[in-house]
């Protein structure tokens, strides 16, 4: 079992036991945040507290990963590094797409700016360095390569991934109900659409009649 | 209601912030300066968790449409209502077409203005904390302009005019004195010299111009990496120190980002992050360490103090 599964099933004991003290958790890779509040609780006893939790912290006591598709349109406008990493990677761009878009994805946590998911799951073929400079600017929805990961950005933000496309679906909207899209643990599934299809959802997404396939 | 004539630079809703989000990457925001803050809302009798304005370096105009109780905190502004000077850190009784103005800060960054009541802007995420970079809370998730309308919600707490109420000398903080801010060590200290470590706890560092609600940014002696200053991303706690390459720390403050792949030395201890928060540009200070111990027993003098800072005048 890796050790973001058992990040997340640690974080899910602890709020499911509703440990007194703690404030909120923040999953990554390889650690777990806990905020705790030290009026309420000891250091030593809180840290007592998770140890015992931390054996039974196991892929069983997940809740069922959610699937979400996203809709992704790889053109060269949208995914504006297609060609620089498929001649980087020496392969034909419709392969890098396929590969890219073949796999299934774990979003192992959610962090940096508001809703931007951290996917491994990527196939070795497509691992490439980050750029060596980040951009400055990435628009909202591009979908990213670097090293082992998959990212998508959720607000323009700088940058060290190689943008092979875009989704027109928000990972962050500060006026929906729940301003995120993504949680982690999801599953994510790319679909490749043309750019008509990207236009037509991008619409929908904008007067809020679209309605993201989570299963 | 509060009509905003002349917004200042920056000036937000704020209230104790939104808790449970960092997980989806979203700050808790609220006020960088805490203790002001809850002692602006403690004199306008508001509880701590009312929204209230965060001001930052220069304060807002405004024109008040009735009777209204108001507290002004933090930062060292010159206050006025109606043109005539008026004394901070106490309740003031405000009457309709009264014009409240805060100018620029002679001490301090950031002031805060409670009203009794506490601000009416719509629950987000269960907070009406703005977060400016999120775009989320708050009046529109933005900072306030000019022609705003804000709306105050009934004040439960009878008539706080008629017992007006001030913040005692002895708690009033000087913002112009030396700063020696506690730190705990932790988490990466072990990716650090051991000259890196007293670099930071021995050495004087300079605040920047470029820090923001999300983080102190400071200057002075390289701080020493032991291998590397690139970690597996983490969680990022309020107060942390983080280290980038080039050996400058950064304090993490109310709107940071929520996870960092750069190695963290310390952590500020909450009950002296928001002095950092309130040191100008220019101000410099310093870094000391504390046992996880000594900071919990500090952290109960300072709510002890914040316990007894408020006094009810004796008519």
């Amino acid at each position: 079992m890796d050790v973001n599964t058992r990040v997340r099933a640690l974080e899910f004991l602890i709020q499911q036991k509703g440990l007194t003290g703690v404030v909120e958790t923040v999953p990554t890779f390889s650690s777990l945040l806990v905020y705790y509040d030290p009026r309420a609780v000891g250091y030593e006893s809180l840290c007592a507290a998770i140890a015992e939790l931390v054996p039974q912290a196991t892929t069983g006591v997940l809740p069922p990963a959610r699937t979400v598709e996203l809709p992704c349109c790889y053109d060269a406008e949208l995914g504006f590094d297609l060609a620089t990493t498929a001649a980087r990677l020496e392969l034909p761009i419709d392969e890098l797409v396929r590969l890219h878009a073949g796999a299934e994805y774990l979003v192992y946590f959610i962090g940096f700016t508001p809703g931007l998911p951290y996917m491994t799951g990527m196939p070795e073929r497509i691992n490439i360095p980050r750029l060596d400079t980040p951009r400055t600017k990435t628009p909202p929805g591009s979908v990213g390569i670097g090293g082992i990961q998959c990212c998508i950005y959720s607000v323009e933000s700088p940058g060290g991934f190689w943008i092979l496309g875009r989704t027109p679906l928000r990972l962050y909207d500060a006026d929906a109900a729940e301003p995120t899209l993504l949680r982690p643990g999801d599953r994510v599934r790319f679909r490749p659409i043309a750019r008509a299809e990207f236009d037509a959802i991008a619409a929908a997404v904008a007067a809020r009649t679209h309605r993201p396939v989570i299963a | 209601m509060i009509t905003i004539a002349d917004a200042g630079p920056q000036t937000t809703v704020q209230d104790l912030g939104r808790t449970g989000q960092l997980r989806y990457g979203i700050p808790p925001s609220g006020p960088v300066d805490r203790f002001s803050f809850v002692l602006a809302n403690r004199l306008a009798g508001n509880p701590d968790t009312a929204a209230a304005l965060e001001c930052t370096l220069m304060g807002p105009r405004f024109e008040v449409a009735g009777p209204l109780v108001m507290a002004v905190t933090g930062a060292d502004m010159p206050l006025t209502v109606n043109g005539r000077e008026t004394a901070g850190w106490a309740a003031i009784a405000l009457a309709a077409g009264d014009v409240v103005k805060l100018g620029a800060a002679r001490n301090g960054v950031r002031s805060y203005v409670a009203f009794a009541g506490g601000l009416d802007v719509p629950l987000v995420l269960g907070s009406r904390a703005t977060y400016l970079r999120g775009r989320l809370g708050g009046m529109e998730g933005r900072a306030l302009k000019k022609g705003d309308v804000l709306r105050v919600l009934p004040s439960t707490a009878g008539r706080p005019a008629a017992r007006p109420r001030r913040v005692t000398v002895r708690a009033i903080p000087d913002y112009s004195a030396e700063l020696t801010a506690r730190v705990v060590l932790g988490p990466q200290n072990d990716r650090f010299t051991d000259g890196g470590i007293r670099t930071l706890l021995g050495d004087t560092y300079e605040v920047l111009p470029q820090s923001d609600r999300m983080g102190t940014r400071l200057r002075g002696p390289r701080i020493e990496h032991a291998r590397g200053h690139d970690i597996i991303s983490d969680g990022i706690a309020s107060g942390s120190i983080q280290v980038p390459g080039d050996g400058q720390p950064i304090v993490l403050l109310a709107d940071r980002q929520s996870t960092g792949g750069y190695t963290k030395l310390a952590t500020v201890c909450s009950f002296d992050v928001w002095r950092i928060g309130q040191r100008r540009p220019g101000q410099t200070l310093r870094f000391r360490s504390v046992t996880m111990a000594e900071a919990h027993r500090l952290l109960r003098e300072a709510d002890a103090l914040l316990e007894t800072a408020v006094r009810e005048e004796i008519a």
